[in-house]
């Protein structure tokens, strides 16, 4: 585990773990569960230590079980506690659907009982994991009233967004991007500090195309910036930081600014956020808009595993490039 | 369950206050059927007749602070805790005096205070949850238990596998109790399992088991004593079998034909209320004039459970979009 020291760069996934620690010191009422999180540290090391510091009742090993132990996360969180769900990979998610979306989702709504539990997923691809460890299941859940969803691109959100879910009230998926896990790293405040949920952020100002985007999309719309400033082409880049609840706000601002939008993300193309997002900003936004609504996704396809397989699957530099230029003719 | 052994286990006033509840339970739900026939309940009715000693038998078990994580043939237990024959007519009638303000129906009824988990109809989901709670209790060093139940069909489903298995890998303060009445809807047990016992599952998942005549409430009751006593003393999970039967349709729009007509004169003979009468007579605690005493009273609460159902207010259409998240004041901080 680190512990936050001035002016040390952590990684992303340093963020997560020094959040979880700090949460679980704060509030006796937060505890871990999850395979393997225990003696081993989790399959990405996130918990390494934390058994030790904490106790083999506040760091649970659970059995190989998700639908269990996710059900079992939502009736101590029914009764006050704070559970932290660790998923191995988010693909495992898929195991516990029914507990997520049919009694954690709908608790509050007919019965007024809170379910403060957060469920960390280990999303996304880019590391040769094949259909079963490179997914993107955002998608699933966020048509499930009664969840919220975050999913980070910095290691400052990454640290933020997790203390806010944890301190939220309501069940949270957190989507945290393995890719980024020790590619993106970040000199973090000391203090304490959240990020709300339901805030979008501007990660790059610009007048001419508005991208909105989240995890690690963002860094692959940072670079094709960066490539297209030089001709002239200024894209403002939008990460929403929060899926559920979408901030409207700031989305529909930029949209006005620059009259233009492309919906990025790695998750398949239909169905998946972006045509939410490319369907509000039709509905609401549509006297603010110059030119079509582009969508950038990966095709509608599983994650497939060789590696000229998933380089054509995932979303490119050059295809954000190659959208941001057919709609600067408008 | 011998008699001599009921004298010295259960007080006479205990038994006394299971059998107002098994007749409070019985008369409520036949209220409510009637209420069906008569078109004036909002969708489906599932009932628990002929089963009442199960749930009045575990839940007169428990102490206030413990928690029951029920299924939909749970009514007594509810009443047990609390919850008012208003409240499960306003509920059925979908009314905002309802637990759920309308936002759920008929037996869908949850409350935190009066310790009641709000069950999906997804069964067996119920379990693992149960299993949560009972965590919840262990992490804070409480010696509160709690009671979950589904029923024959229930323990099919991943979830209740799943459940068993980690109440027991960690010995949790957990009562599982398996309402065996031979049909889930139109499935009988042999299409269902290829054992003959549920509680055959118990020892494969590590926990002690055991088969009580779920017609019996004084059977019921001390199996549930007995067990919750284990939990709260930290010796971990129980499996309880108890072997019932379903008189009535899955819901009381079926009809059920598919059950043969000499099953069901066979456990009529064997009816819970008929049992505990039978019971308390012999034991000398109880005669005709106590039954048609409390038959009396609990009609009249019942019946002014539905006068109370029936003046409330439904909900307005826009109530639709309030609750899906909560906010922070609901909790402790």
């Amino acid at each position: 585990m680190t512990t936050a020291t001035v002016g040390q760069e952590v990684t992303y996934l340093e963020a997560i773990s020094q959040a979880l620690d700090e949460e679980m010191a704060r509030d006796e009422r937060v505890f871990l569960m999850g395979e393997d999180i225990g003696p081993y540290g989790g399959a990405f090391r996130i918990t390494e230590g934390f058994q030790k510091k904490y106790g083999e009742w506040r760091v649970l090993d659970t059995p190989l079980a998700e639908s269990g132990f996710v059900g079992a996360a939502i009736g101590a969180a029914m009764m006050g506690m704070r559970p932290v769900v660790e998923m191995q990979f988010a693909d495992f998610i898929s195991c516990a659907f029914d507990q997520i979306t049919e009694v954690a989702a709908k608790n509050h709504y007919r019965w007024g009982a809170p379910v403060p539990l957060v469920i960390r997923a280990p999303f996304g691809g880019g590391v040769h994991g094949g259909p079963f460890h490179s997914e993107c299941p955002e998608g699933w859940f966020f048509h499930s009233p009664g969840l919220k969803l975050v999913a980070p691109s910095t290691p400052y959100d990454a640290k933020g967004l997790l203390k806010a879910a944890i301190r939220d009230p309501n069940p949270v998926l957190y989507f945290e991007h393995k890719f980024l896990y020790r590619r993106v790293k970040a000199v973090l405040p000391t203090e304490d500090y959240i990020v709300p949920i339901g805030k979008a952020e501007v990660k790059r100002a610009g007048a001419d195309i508005s991208v909105v985007t989240y995890a690690a999309m963002v860094h692959l719309a940072l670079e094709a910036a960066d490539l297209l400033a030089k001709e002239g082409i200024e894209l403002e880049v939008v990460d929403l930081r929060t899926l559920i609840p979408l901030d409207k706000e700031t989305i529909f601002e930029s949209a006005r600014k620059t009259g233009k939008a492309i919906m990025l993300h790695e998750d398949n193309k239909t169905g998946g956020i972006g045509a939410e997002i490319a369907a509000l900003l039709a509905e609401e936004c549509f006297d603010c808009l110059d030119g079509p609504i582009l969508r950038i996704a990966a095709p509608d396809t599983p994650v497939p595993f060789s590696t000229p397989l998933e380089e054509f699957f995932l979303p490119k530099v050059g295809d954000i490039v190659a959208a941001a230029r057919k709609l600067a003719v408008y | 369950m011998d008699l001599s052994i009921v004298k010295d286990a259960i007080k006479r006033a205990d038994l006394l206050q299971m059998y107002y509840f098994l007749r409070l339970t019985r008369t409520l739900e036949d209220r409510i059927t009637a209420l069906y026939r008569q078109g004036r309940i909002v969708g489906g009715v599932y009932t628990s007749n002929g089963m009442e000693a199960i749930a009045v038998g575990y839940a007169s078990a428990l102490e206030r602070d413990d928690v029951i994580a029920p299924f939909h043939r749970d009514m007594g237990a509810f009443l047990v805790r609390g919850i008012t024959p208003g409240e499960v007519i306003a509920q059925y009638l979908g009314k905002r005096t309802g637990p759920t303000k309308g936002k759920d129906g008929n037996v869908h009824i949850g409350d935190l205070k009066r310790g009641i988990i709000g069950f999906v109809s997804h069964l067996a989901d119920n379990l693992p949850v149960a299993t949560g709670v009972a965590l919840a209790f262990r992490l804070r060093g409480e010696s509160r238990v709690v009671v979950t139940s589904t029923g024959d069909g229930g323990t099919s489903r991943g979830d209740f596998h799943e459940a068993m298995n980690f109440a027991a890998v960690r010995k949790l303060p957990v009562v599982f109790f398996c309402n065996n009445n031979q049909y889930a809807y139109s499935t009988p047990l042999t299409l269902q399992m290829a054992i003959p016992d549920v509680v055959d599952r118990a020892k494969a998942y590590g926990m002690p088991g055991e088969i009580v005549d779920g017609n019996d409430v004084a059977a019921v009751y001390r199996a549930a004593q007995r067990a919750i006593q284990k939990a709260r003393a930290g010796e971990g999970p129980t499996f309880i079998e108890c072997k019932t039967m379903r008189m009535h349709g899955h819901s009381e729009h079926d009809s059920a034909k598919y059950v043969p007509r000499e099953l069901l004169e066979e456990w009529k003979k064997k009816d819970p209320i008929l049992k505990a009468e039978q019971m308390l007579a012999q034991l000398g605690y109880a005669d005709e004039a106590t039954f048609r005493e409390v038959g009396e009273r609990v009609t009249k609460e019942v019946e002014a459970g539905v006068d109370f159902a029936e003046r409330s207010p439904l909900p307005e259409g826009r109530e639709t979009l309030d609750g899906v998240f909560a906010t922070e004041e609901e909790i402790e901080p």
